[in-house]
């Protein structure tokens, strides 16, 4: 269970504001909002690399608000990938395990089934930088989900591959979403990929959160133009 | 990559080319007038001789510390400089750079003066820091005149890491020691070895604050550049030659081997 009260932090001269959102365990959640809305803002806050101005975030009961990214136990998947090109995809995978100084081939065997989930083995010798888009995208969740995490991150997981691809790894997504039953928070733009994915949604709109409920509710009673306007661009 | 459509050679090309076999030429004509001057036969009976080889002994071990101190300061201070803005930082980003503009004499005077303070004074009663006329001091010059170029170096290597990449690796469950162990220095290791060597080979070449610091004692804190000075100095041409020849050498080796770190952009490792 996620619960964020008040949550208010700043970037330059950007600011969110008082961001109140509950996510129940194993739901899986769109965050919506068009570019500039703060919806990385937030997420880098919730992984904890930006400090929270005001408010409190609660991981599973627990007040993460100042503790630090690695105590967090969450998993976090950036625009672009953040492969580490100097790791093969084995250890790309592994890294969660091997910073909390695990051996690799221990760590190896524990992320077994992530890797049988995802159809890894295939490409657990080669250099991330020899990937196709989709293959990265795979690795990189396996690599989140390595640690364990209690919330799972996405941040645009999707917007750097084409249409068949993009399609297939949201199947996949949804698919171990649910194998692994991780609570989720997936950024996006459009109300079709959120439908793809996502049991309910929360739309941001210039640093604050303007309406959160399911997908079907959303898109029949959005709370005011700037939200219907965003709903109908993505439909 | 891929030419342009057109003529292969237009003035731009042309013109740069020409400015660039000039100034080669001018390198190779310096190079082949120490090579055609000395003697292969001489030059061997030189480096056969009893001082040159302590000088390049000297040379070679003086270098080695000074290139551990280099490193053991370059890293952290390089990644400091390239992660960190604080009030001040700016300034001591350029004090960083100052040995590599100022003349290398001025080093070994300033050595010379800071030693005859009382700091200088305490450091040389502590029993094995007697870095005044003795072969410490020459690892002092030298790390002194060679340090700027390695943290610079070290500074460019961990520019060149993507710093999101170290966060992520903290969301990953990485201490920020363990980051930077994990991410930022294989990263930027290539970078790194090239600023080393960089630093090395300038300082065996160190010449200007020996004199002053070190002094010229034959068997004693002789090293090459010294030798070249010294065989001069009494109109020998021919050794000083040859040990020019040797350091030209590990001038070449030393920058066949930056050329080739920095070339290199597959990070992955067997």
């Amino acid at each position: 269970m996620i619960r964020l009260q008040d949550l208010s932090l700043r970037a330059g001269d950007f600011r969110v504001r008082d961001v109140s959102l509950h996510v129940a365990s194993g739901q899986y959640v769109a965050l919506l909002g068009p570019n500039g809305s703060g919806k990385t803002l937030l997420i880098n806050c919730l992984c904890g690399l930006i400090r929270a101005e005001a408010g409190t975030i609660h991981i599973d009961s627990r007040d993460v608000t100042h503790a630090e990214p690695r105590l967090r136990r969450i998993g976090y998947v950036p625009q672009d990938y953040g492969l580490f090109p100097h790791l093969s995809v084995a250890r790309n995978v592994t890294f969660a395990l091997r910073a909390r100084g695990a051996k690799h081939a221990r760590a190896m065997a524990q992320v077994g089934p992530i890797i049988e989930t995802l159809h890894l083995g295939r490409l657990l010798g080669r250099s991330t930088v020899t990937l196709s888009g989709g293959e990265r995208q795979k690795v990189v969740l396996a690599r989140a989900l390595a640690g364990w995490p209690k919330l799972l991150l996405l941040d645009e997981p999707v917007s750097a591959l084409d249409a068949p691809t993009r399609d297939e790894v949201l199947v996949e997504l949804r698919r171990v979403q649910r194998e692994f039953a991780v609570t989720t928070i997936h950024v996006c733009h459009s109300i079709g990929e959120a439908k793809a994915v996502a049991d309910r949604a929360a739309v941001m709109i210039d640093g604050r959160l303007v309406q959160t409920g399911p997908l079907a509710e959303l898109i029949e009673h959005p709370a005011g133009p700037a939200v219907a306007r965003l709903l109908r661009a993505g439909a | 990559m891929p030419t342009v459509a057109g003529p292969r050679a237009h003035a731009v090309s042309v013109l740069t080319i020409a400015f660039l076999v000039a100034f080669v030429a001018a390198v190779v004509a310096l190079i082949a007038a120490d090579v055609f001057y000395t003697h292969p036969a001489a030059m061997l009976e030189v480096l056969g001789s009893r001082e040159v080889r302590f000088a390049i002994f000297l040379s070679l071990v003086t270098s080695a510390a000074s290139l551990v101190l280099v490193i053991g300061f370059s890293i952290p201070v390089g990644y400091a400089l390239s992660r960190y803005r604080f009030p001040g930082s700016a300034v001591l980003d350029a004090v960083v750079d100052l040995p590599i503009v100022l003349p290398p004499v001025v080093i070994g005077v300033s050595l010379l003066v800071f030693f005859r303070t009382w700091l200088g004074q305490f450091i040389e009663s502590v029993p094995g820091l007697q870095f005044v006329y003795t072969p410490q001091g020459i690892v002092l010059c030298q790390f002194m005149v060679s340090a700027s170029y390695g943290i610079r170096g070290a500074k460019s290597a961990f520019d060149g890491v993507d710093r999101r990449l170290e966060h992520l690796a903290l969301t990953l469950g990485c201490t920020h020691g363990r980051a930077f162990r994990m991410v930022a220095l294989p990263m930027a290791r290539n970078g790194l070895a090239a600023a080393a060597v960089m630093a090395w080979a300038r300082a065996v070449g160190v010449f200007g604050p020996l004199m002053i610091f070190a002094g010229t004692v034959r068997m004693k804190t002789e090293v090459m550049p010294t030798t070249i000075f010294l065989e001069l100095s009494i109109g020998r041409i021919e050794p000083a030659l040859a040990v020019a020849m040797l350091m030209l050498v590990i001038a070449m080796v030393a920058l066949t081997l930056i050329h080739w770190l920095g070339s290199r952009n597959r990070w992955w490792g067997p």
